[in-house]
């Protein structure tokens, strides 16, 4: 089976600071993680691999230095990576990437699977898998909680919903989008550490992967960002202690301070 | 400070810390409130490689030195040294293969210790055989194609828990120190059963029982290297492992610290932070004082023992005395530091300092190593 994971390189949500001038996320000095959701990804591919046999790729639209958490993939497990990256691809929409990175999995060729995380905890759109498999004309299922059965022939599965689960069955080829309930991502291991130091990763560019210009990064994407502003702050709270007739005596008074 | 260490050793530390700060700590009170053995914990060690640390890389291993296991224990010891003595236990276990066993021995035991499938434990001590070695009443007798073990080992960490044990008996008793042996048990081997599990001070994740020895038939090829060079092996084997106790020493003076600069940085008495005052101030600097001054000792003598020198045990035992003891007073001054709420058990230094109390005791008792110490001076000195 050959399985591509999606993966992304995001600054840590413990250390998220605001430029104040332009109201967008600061990256500089700020520790890059891989998405919380794409390590379940990762996790996922690899217990597949596992039970199945077959290989993982992992792939990441992003700068340079995202080779981190695709090095960091392949110490979990993964056996290959490809890191598409251009300064082209700068400012690109949900919709851009999503096409660049159906390009990429053309390129890398026949594949049965793809699994993404739910969302990118920066952006937190949730559009870029979904947006994949449109992509790439193939079924997908998001929110992923559990793989109940893995054969050669098709996945079952149970999709999150807000009161319950979906039992859904799909047919290769097909995405997934994965939620953390899915699995408990392992520690890497230090054979796999070894192997991510020593492996090359493959780094692809807007021509390498056949893009049309028109359609990636800022100049191909349909969704323009106009203005970034935080939401207004929300208004002074109190809550009141003591007995509740101590406590309405307090609402009381300052209630009558609006008079 | 740093020690500059190669890559790999890097690789070993975050390994380690990332099972010490995700698996260790957040399970650490409970696994001690209940006795349990934390075999989830050790099952991902073991997926992530570390239990093939000190293996040779041909037996499936990382190929790993003294100090490359020093650095993990060390890591694993900062979150509960419990769960880093099950894990150094079942290293300890193996030693007297890779020390001293034959090829075919080490191609059986040691790739699934190396994978973390199997534990392994060291059988030594008995209940009046502790630091003097030779009060050792367990014999083995060979009859036709079988040994037959008879006797009762006491203390065993990973008893109950291991699949394979490495056991001391006396197989000539006339000839002394040369005439005990080391033979490999496992678990299922008729005649062979373990204790019930220890009541403990600390260390509670672990499990401590007796192994009992009852005409226990092992096959002839069980015995490891040669007939009665059983001391031989196990003096080799606890040199080898004694940086090992040290680093945990490290691990626990290192969680002190961070423990107790923490909570002196936020307690506030007399308008200030208790970090403030000189008193406190003082117990904190001489506490990170004695750490890296035995974290610099136990270091270097890992990285000693690693080129094989012939005053391996005095290095040894030196770095083991000086961690541990500083593994107690630290963790000592961190409870007093925090006053009663570093007595309360909500708060784990109060675990620390009931678990530090071990490392000096086991492994060879800390009078014991002074002992090696002085012998080892005896000598050089009648030399001069």
């Amino acid at each position: 089976m050959k399985i591509i994971v999606c993966v992304k390189q995001v600054p840590d949500a413990k250390d998220v600071r605001l430029d104040p001038e332009t109201n967008t996320l600061a990256r500089e000095g700020v520790q890059s993680i891989m998405n919380p959701y794409d390590q379940h990804a990762v996790e996922e591919a690899v217990r597949l691999k596992e039970k199945l046999g077959g290989e993982v790729t992992v792939l990441s639209m992003g700068p340079p230095q995202a080779v981190d958490v695709l090095k960091q993939a392949i110490s979990c497990g993964a056996d290959h990576a490809v890191l598409v990256s251009d300064r082209a691809f700068a400012g690109a929409d949900t919709w851009a990437t999503s096409y660049t990175l159906a390009k990429a999995v053309n390129k890398i060729g026949a594949f049965d699977l793809i699994l993404c995380g739910k969302q990118a905890i920066d952006g937190d759109t949730a559009q870029v898998g979904p947006g994949l498999a449109i992509q790439l004309k193939i079924p997908f299922v998001t929110c992923v909680q559990k793989i109940r059965d893995a054969s050669e022939s098709e996945l079952v599965m149970e999709r999150m919903m807000d009161d319950g689960y979906d039992v859904v069955a799909v047919d290769y080829p097909m995405l997934l989008t994965v939620v953390k309930d899915l699995n408990e991502p392992r520690v890497p291991s230090l054979k796999g550490k070894m192997r991510a130091k020593k492996a090359e990763i493959q780094v692809l560019s807007a021509e390498d992967v056949g893009a049309d210009s028109a359609k990636i990064g800022l100049a191909g994407s349909p969704t323009q960002v106009v203005d970034v502003f935080p939401p207004p702050p929300r208004g002074e709270r109190a809550i009141l202690s003591g007995s509740i007739d101590e406590q309405v005596e307090q609402l009381v008074e300052k209630l009558a301070a609006y008079l | 400070m740093d020690y500059f260490l190669t890559e790999e050793q890097d690789m070993i530390v975050e390994i380690a810390r990332q099972i010490t700060d995700e698996q260790i700590i957040p399970n650490r009170a409970e696994l001690d409130e209940k006795d349990e053995f934390p075999r989830e914990i050790l099952n991902s060690m073991g997926q992530a490689d570390l239990f093939g640390v000190p293996i040779p890389e041909e037996y499936g291993g990382f190929g790993g030195g003294c100090l490359d296991i020093v650095l993990a224990l060390e890591q694993l010891g900062r979150g509960c040294i419990g769960v880093a003595t099950a894990f150094a236990a079942s290293a300890l276990g193996i030693y007297p293969i890779m020390i001293s066993g034959s090829e075919e021995m080490k191609q059986k035991y040691l790739p699934p210790v190396a994978a973390g499938k199997k534990f392994a434990a060291f059988g030594l001590t008995e209940a009046n055989a502790g630091s003097d070695a030779s009060g050792i009443q367990t014999t083995a007798v060979l009859d036709g194609d079988e040994w037959v073990i008879n006797g009762t080992k006491q203390w065993i960490t990973n008893g109950g828990e291991a699949q394979i044990y490495t056991v001391v008996a006396i197989t000539d008793r006339k000839k002394g120190a040369r005439g005990a042996s080391m033979f490999v048990v496992e678990e299922g081997d008729p005649g062979f059963t373990c204790g019930p599990k220890e009541k403990k001070m600390g260390i509670r994740a672990s499990s401590t029982t007796e192994l009992i020895f009852k005409d226990c038939r092992i096959p002839k090829d069980r015995l490891i290297g040669r007939k009665g060079t059983g001391f031989i092996t196990v003096m080799k084997t606890l040199d080898s492992s004694r940086p090992g106790i040290a680093a945990l020493g490290l691990g626990i003076g290192q969680a002190c610290i961070d423990e107790a600069a923490t909570y002196a940085k936020q307690r506030i008495q007399f308008g200030k932070p208790i970090i403030s005052f000189q008193a406190v101030q003082h117990m904190l600097a001489d506490m990170a004082i004695q750490l890296e001054a035995s974290r610099a000792l136990v270091y270097s003598a890992a990285k000693h023992i690693d080129a094989h020198p012939k005053d391996m045990s005095k290095v040894s035992s030196m770095c083991k005395v000086m961690a541990t003891d500083m593994a107690m007073k630290v963790s000592t001054d961190a409870v007093q530091v925090m006053g009663g709420y570093g007595y309360m058990r909500e708060y784990p230094v109060e675990k620390m300092m009931r678990d530090a109390k071990i490392l000096q005791i086991y492994e060879g008792t800390n009078q014991v190593q002074r002992n090696v110490v002085g012998q080892e001076l005896n000598k050089e000195y009648s030399r001069k």
